[in-house]
């Protein structure tokens, strides 16, 4: 293969005047973690809201549980981002549209929210599975001890059903940490595009993208690792889930 | 809200949209499909193989591939095809691939670490019994494979491989990276051509939603016809 | 025809399952072997075509060394027919494309030579009219029916029936019996696990009582059922033929 390798370029100073290469990918790097997060949270208020709907014995409920779900995965994550950036500014009232378009940061709320939402559809999906496995005896024992609706999802389903789909949610939220990258399409410099952006100024195309690629398993490695512990800490003895 | 906007940019663009834009999609999304699940199958059989440093092998893969986010696959590929192709061809510079194969590469790599995944599941789930009936009858480990555990698996699991066609369907449209016209990337092209990103770009929403709406509903209805059947 | 010596086979490193199993069986003799559940007898009749390995002691079938590395194991296994538990027909496959596939793909019999043997045999098990079917539209006595036709479609030099009626319900189990006693009566070599003690007692020539691993009790018919010697044996008939 007759390609240059340099691997001390990432200690060369980069155009942009920002530090070395390696400082570049690294704050793309945490804007990658940023962003994730966001995006996560915004994933599990929606997601938890939407899961319990469809949950529910009301046919209105799920199906507003129903179309939300499919509303949101049946489109390309990269479409619905078009939607947010592009298309919503303009069908706003005019102020509000400049006001949307103005915002400093538009790519990173954008990318959070319309990763979010779009993950917040699968973490629906989810707890409505677990929240489906328990017996149904539980929500009955629940009601017969006088709980509410609400307590009794409180108090007893959400808990047993968030400990059951810990290990699916853990694979959600990498996805949500890969998803972001999506958002390289409207204008969000982070991890991968930050690799992109060396490839484009150094030509060091395969030191740049190595890079990158070790950063993406480091974050595998630590959540994986950190979900195991955090599920084993939470686990109830003679309870088995997961495995 | 509507007001300013111009619907007829749509109609004016069908022929390009869709006779350039989504029958590359298409074509795309059907070739890495078939390719992913050839080729998941044959990682999915190295994983069971009982070889130790074969299943290790074919386990990294998985594990490494689902690690990364598509988008940086697609670059990496991009990048790489040439070489790849420079190598296995003993040209003496890279090579000069098409957008088209190169995308296709790049998702037959991609998606064979997911299918695999999927026809795992669906090996695993055939009982014990079967492939001993099978050896017991005299036919090799490849001939059970191929005539016995295989075309269960895959009937099992051809609702869970469709679906994942259809996250396919949609996750070629990040191609788009590499500003390839495939439907989405045909347009966005139109889109900025005319100044009509709103009309295009809902356009398109509308499009893909329907079509893997449709596609969810039939697998959903494949779903249930092969419930009774069992 | 099958001489099996000194066999002895563990699961993992301290579970022995077959504890040096001695026996054989002639050609043309029909061999029964019974015992209580988990006492190996399964597990021994596997080891004679190779379907379970074993550490020690050797089988020979029809002159043929199994556990011989250099043993070409699908060809001996064709010559051997093999009738599971849980029939396990191929439920992907039409009955009479059950019948057909080893004949085609292992003996490398034309498609229509496999067809012709296949409706001959299923003529034989009185299924000829479900040739087109499912096997999952089949009744189980059927589909045993036709797992021994399946069988005895690759001119088998022996059979094996493991269990061929514990999976059956009570009134499908004389269906498959009858074509068993067909069977030996037409002077097929048969090792047969089973409970079935009036099938036993018809026509085996010899029954051996298994326990623990062991082989406690290798008797002929008229002796093992007028005066079992071990204890375990007496115990065991007499609760099977209680009821």
């Amino acid at each position: 293969m007759n390609y240059n390798w340099n691997w001390h370029i990432f200690f060369e100073p980069n155009p942009t005047g920002s530090g070395t290469y390696l400082d570049m990918l690294v704050s793309g790097l945490w804007l990658t973690i940023k962003t994730a997060l966001l995006a996560w949270i915004i994933a599990l208020i929606f997601g938890t809201v939407i899961g319990i709907l469809r949950s529910l014995p009301s046919k209105t409920a799920s199906w507003i549980g129903f179309a939300y779900v499919e509303f949101f995965r049946n489109m390309p994550l990269l479409v619905q981002l078009f939607l947010w950036f592009f298309v919503l500014p303009e069908l706003l009232p005019r102020a509000a549209g400049l006001w949307l378009k103005q915002l400093p940061n538009a790519p990173f709320w954008t990318a959070a929210i319309g990763v979010g939402l779009f993950m917040s559809a699968r973490v629906a999906v989810q707890l409505a599975a677990g929240i489906a496995s328990l017996p149904r005896g539980q929500k009955q024992a629940a009601t017969a001890l006088g709980l509410t609706l609400t307590q009794g999802y409180r108090y007893v389903l959400l808990p047993m059903a968030f400990r059951i789909i810990m290990p699916p949610l853990t694979s959600e939220f990498l996805n949500t940490v890969k998803n972001t990258s999506v958002a390289i399409t409207i204008g969000l410099i982070e991890l991968t595009g930050q690799a992109r952006a060396m490839q484009e100024f150094s030509f060091q195309v395969f030191e740049a993208f190595t890079a990158a690629t070790v950063m993406y398993l480091a974050i595998n490695i630590i959540v994986v690792t950190g979900m195991r512990f955090l599920e084993r800490s939470l686990a109830i003895p003679g309870y088995i889930t997961g495995k | 809200m509507f007001d300013n906007l111009d619907f007829d940019v749509i109609r004016r663009s069908l022929p390009y949209l869709f006779l350039d834009g989504m029958s590359f999609t298409l074509m795309l999304t059907g070739l890495s499909a078939l390719g992913g699940l050839i080729f998941g199958t044959l990682i999915a059989l190295m994983r069971l193989s009982g070889y130790k440093l074969l299943g290790r092998i074919a386990g990294l893969y998985v594990d490494f591939m689902r690690s990364l986010p598509l988008v940086l696959v697609i670059f990496w590929f991009y990048f790489l095809v040439p070489y790849i192709g420079q190598w296995l061809t003993g040209a003496s510079r890279p090579i000069r691939v098409g957008a088209f194969t190169s995308s296709l590469v790049t998702f037959i790599m991609f998606e064979a670490a997911y299918f695999s995944e999927i026809m795992r599941a669906g090996i695993q789930s055939i009982s014990k019994g079967q492939p001993a009936a099978a050896s017991a009858l005299g036919l090799t480990y490849s001939q059970s494979m191929r005539y016995v555990v295989l075309p269960q698996a895959f009937r099992n699991m051809l609702p869970v491989l469709l679906t994942q066609t259809i996250v396919l369907f949609q996750d070629t449209s990040l191609v788009y990276v590499l500003s390839i016209p495939d439907f989405l990337g045909a347009a966005s092209k139109v889109a900025q051509r005319d100044g009509r990103l709103v009309e295009m770009y809902l356009f398109a929403a509308a499009v893909y939603f329907v079509i893997s709406c449709v596609a969810s509903y039939g697998v959903r209805r494949l779903q249930a016809r092969i419930a009774i059947v069992r | 025809m099958i001489e099996i010596s000194h066999v002895n086979k563990w699961y993992g490193p301290t579970f022995q399952v077959l504890k040096d199993c001695t026996t054989s069986v002639a050609k043309g003799e029909v061999v029964v072997v019974c015992g209580p559940s988990g006492s190996g007898k399964s597990t021994l009749i596997k080891c004679v075509n190779a379907l379970e390995p074993f550490q020690e002691g050797q089988i020979i079938l029809d002159g043929i060394k199994v556990n011989d590395p250099k043993t070409d194991l699908p060809k001996l296994r064709a010559r051997v027919g093999m009738v599971f538990q849980h029939f396990e027909l191929f439920p992907h496959l039409r009955i009479i494309d059950n019948l057909c596939l080893a004949q085609e793909k292992v003996l490398g019999r034309s498609h229509e030579e496999a067809v012709a043997k296949g409706n001959k045999l299923l003529e034989r098990v009185g299924l000829t009219v479900h040739a087109n079917k499912y096997p999952a539209e089949l009744s189980g006595g059927q589909q045993q029916r036709v797992a021994i036709a399946r069988a005895l479609a690759m001119d088998p030099i022996a059979m094996l029936f493991d269990e061929p009626t514990s999976a059956l319900d009570p009134e499908m189990i004389s269906e498959v019996l009858d074509v068993m006693v067909d069977l030996a009566h037409e002077g097929m070599t048969m090792m047969v696990v089973t409970h079935e003690m009036g099938f036993a007692s018809k026509v085996a020539h010899r029954v051996i009582f298994m326990d623990k691993g062991e082989i406690v009790e290798d008797a002929q018919k008229t002796d093992f059922f007028g005066s079992p010697r071990s204890e375990r044996a007496q115990k065991f008939l007499s609760k099977i033929l209680s009821h």
